[in-house]
């Protein structure tokens, strides 16, 4: 089936509902509510971690005190303060002694729960080439823990290292230490500096030299529990010469309250190496008068640190009540690349304020920026970038595209794109478009058979075709489904 | 004779408050190719965008039956999966979406509400190839954006092309031949042609009696200031060629 066909089939299956709304029933160990550093030292000591990490967490939490009452205000999204006090910092389902060994011991529960949302977990299924299950290795993050790892045996034969970080800090805390931090600090801003403090688990890749993994690596993220927040933390590092695709997606049950999440995304591109990073972020968007919802304040940025090195941020941004999300790349090798593609939207009362930063600092870098954002019902979205070309930077070069999408009148897109060379000779080129779906053409479409809402996911999906087309396959057909689901009810 | 497959009652229509279809009356029956004609403003995009079902046309009176139901009170995509086809006088650009992946949706949309099994990319493609090979026409075409920065010519034969797959039972085609070479109308004139198997109707609106030397049609209606005129047979085409439209214009 065509990746289009199924966009409209999903669409017209799809109730107008969230789908991925449901709660799971499973026990549940937890944190008691509030944040100080008791509860620093609980999360550190849950995870039986070293010394210099329960101390590198206490540090980040005291930049965090430092930092309180200077969340970011600059961005265009509009919210209530939130309470830190009030929310729950570690939340994990329940389970004997240390962790799962195997995918046996994880609770049936909660692969009923993977199931549902349709990740390829059982590796049996990966290998045994079920349809759908595809070549991907999965890591599961559940609120606060990692829950299943698949294929970690096959990739261990390459070297290759994919595993919850929470693990890797246990078995390679000396690639931990050598680059957690290395490219977002702990005190680079507010909710960094939260997570690195309180960071529960998320993923930990190491490619080792000349390697090519050879699957995509992917994780996904679900918060369940209530009144928690998820503050996961990925390191990906790719040694000399290595190449690496890793795919996230995230999914939250459908509750009134905000829940919050808040996580930080380090990448590391040694000489010739090639990073990859897509995410389809669906987490719960609220309802369409804005109650509920995730707020998605996450920090993620990749440092190009080798010659010859690229990393390249992809994103399809459907869900949360509020994002806040900057993926940035620092371009410190020579002849380094830089890519941001992104599409997201803003429907309901969805509030999306994101970017990108590209910093140019080694020779001859190169940065492309292309960016759609489609707003509808009531939404607001903001593209927000940077292009910055260092004194140091002979040749750089930054081709930026910002194109907004209006559907319907009370909705809104803006654009705010910060320029800022400091070298005579940098190329850099922005083009920006604003449209709307046009009447012309929803009736074109309608006389040709398509609904209105086949005519928009159809429409919608044109509009972002090129950024859909970096996403690996797997992605990129769940990519366009999401597109369509998001805009059910966007045309009256 | 059987009830014909389009009947067109007492319709009056208007745009923006302002009356345009002043009572029309118009019948097609299977098989039949009725050509309209008429000058500019006279109504026949109109009349072709209410039988379409676009929004913004305002029925006050009249009716009009096609296949035995009520058109208008179908939705626009139902009229589409019930066989009507309209040509567009000028053709929407949808950048981004390409022809083959727009045509072959718009395809399966129009099967699945007819309740038939989706046609799946192989098996399109293969129709597509042979649709656009009788059409004279480039493979390219089908990975190309749909109607953007195309020509003019090329955006009237990307219709005749959809029409061609789409396989309705109804087309209506509004001056598809206007603004074409003669080349290019003898091939809009082929594909119109090819439709032409007894069992589909066509309503042919031109401006000119030129598209009429390639599709002869069994009828000839002249609208004029929102009405049906006059009618007659292919004579009366090249009577209009002769004498114009000073006729029927609104004193
Ligand atoms: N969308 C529209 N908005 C305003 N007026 C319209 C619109 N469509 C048609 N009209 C008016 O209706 C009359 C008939 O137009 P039309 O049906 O396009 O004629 P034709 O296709 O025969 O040239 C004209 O006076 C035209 O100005
Ligand atoms: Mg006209």
């Amino acid at each position: 089936m065509s990746p289009l066909r199924e966009t409209v089939e999903t669409v017209e299956r799809a109730s107008g509902e969230y789908r991925y709304g449901f709660v799971t029933e499973i026990d549940e160990d937890r944190a008691p509510t509030g944040l100080n550093e008791e509860i620093v030292r609980f999360i550190s000591a849950k995870k039986d971690e070293p010394d210099w990490l329960l101390e590198w967490r206490l540090k980040a939490f005291r930049m965090w005190l430092g930092l309180e009452d200077r969340e970011p205000r600059w961005a265009n999204v509009h919210f209530p303060k939130i309470d830190f006090q009030d929310a729950c910092y570690y939340a994990a389902p329940k389970q004997e002694g240390d962790g799962p060994a195997s995918l046996d011991e994880v609770d049936p529960e909660l692969l009923r729960t993977y199931e549902k949302l349709g990740i390829p977990l059982k590796e049996q299924e990966v290998l045994a080439g079920v349809a759908g299950a595809g070549n991907v290795a999965v890591d599961a993050v559940f609120d606060s823990v990692s829950v299943a790892t698949t294929f970690q045996d096959k990739l261990a034969e390459m070297g290759v290292i994919f595993c919850p970080i929470s693990e890797a800090v246990r078995d390679h805390p000396e690639l931990v230490r050598k680059y957690l931090g290395s490219v977002v600090p702990q005190g680079d801003n507010f909710y960094a500096a939260l997570n690195s403090a309180v960071f529960s688990d998320g993923s930990f890749v190491y490619v080792p030299k000349g390697v090519h993994c050879p699957m995509e690596l992917s994780t996904y993220f679900r918060i369940n529990a209530r009144g928690t927040g998820q503050f996961e933390r990925t390191l990906i590092i790719a040694d000399e010469g290595s190449r690496v695709s890793y795919l996230e997606g995230c999914t939250a049950p459908q509750r009134d309250e905000n829940q919050l999440h808040a996580a930080v995304v380090e990448l590391v591109a040694l000489k010739d190496a090639e990073i990859k990073y897509s995410t389809v972020q669906n987490w719960y968007p609220g309802d369409a008068d804005g109650k509920g919802g995730i707020y998605n304040f996450v920090t993620k940025r990749g440092a190009c640190r080798g010659a010859d090195s690229k990393i390249s941020w992809t994103q399809v941004e459907t869900g949360s009540a509020i994002t806040w999300k900057y993926p940035s790349v620092l371009l410190q090798g020579d002849r380094s690349i830089g890519e941001f593609y992104s599409v997201a939207i803003s429907n309901l009362r969805q509030q999306a304020d994101t970017g990108t930063k590209m910093i140019h600092l080694g020779r001859d870098t190169r940065s492309t920026i292309i960016s759609k954002g489609i707003s509808a019902g009531r939404g607001q979205q903001t593209y927000r970038g940077l292009v910055r070309v260092q004194p140091k930077a002979d040749g750089a070069r930054n081709f930026t595209q910002c194109d907004s999408l209006l559907i319907g009148d009370v909705c809104g897109g803006h654009t705010v794109p910060y320029i800022d060379v400091r070298h005579p000779g940098a190329e850099v080129a922005h083009e920006a478009t604003t449209s709307r779906i046009s009447d012309a053409q929803l009736f074109y479409c309608r006389q040709r058979g398509l609904d209105p809402e086949e005519a928009v996911s159809l429409i919608v999906n044109g509009f972002c075709r090129e950024v859909l087309q970096q996403l690996p396959m797997e992605f990129a057909v769940e990519a366009q489904k999401l597109l369509g689901i998001s805009l059910e009810g966007a045309v009256g | 004779m059987s009830e014909p497959l389009l009947r067109i009652r007492n319709l009056r229509a208007s745009v923006d408050g302002q009356e345009v279809l002043k009572g029309v009356d118009l019948a097609v029956t299977a098989g039949e190719v009725a050509a309209i004609m008429g000058p500019n403003g006279s109504g026949k995009s109109t009349l072709s965008n209410v039988l379409a079902g676009r929004d913004g046309y305002e029925v006050t009176d009249g009716e009009v039956r096609y296949d035995g139901r009520d058109l208008l009170d179908m939705e626009p995509e139902e009229r589409a999966a019930a066989g009507v086809f309209m040509a567009f006088q000028y053709p929407v650009e949808i950048p981004g979406v390409v022809n083959a992946t727009f045509t072959r949706t718009a395809l399966n949309a129009q099967r699945q509400a007819r309740g038939e099994s989706a046609i799946d990319a192989i098996d399109f493609l293969k129709r597509a190839r042979e649709t656009l090979d009788r059409l004279e026409m480039d493979e390219a075409f089908l990975r190309r954006d749909v109607n953007a920065g195309f020509s003019g010519g090329e955006k009237k034969r990307n219709e005749i092309f959809q029409m061609a797959l789409l396989e309705p039972r109804l087309a209506i085609l509004d001056e598809t031949d206007s603004g074409l070479d003669i080349d290019a109308l003898r091939i809009v004139a082929t594909g119109v042609n090819a439709m032409r198997d007894g069992r589909r109707a066509l309503v042919v609106i031109t401006h000119y009696q030129r598209l009429l030397e390639y599709v002869v049609p069994d009828s000839v209606h002249v609208l004029a200031d929102g009405r049906i005129a006059r009618s007659g047979d292919r004579e009366l085409a090249h009577e209009l060629e002769r004498a114009g439209y000073a006729a029927f214009q609104p004193a």
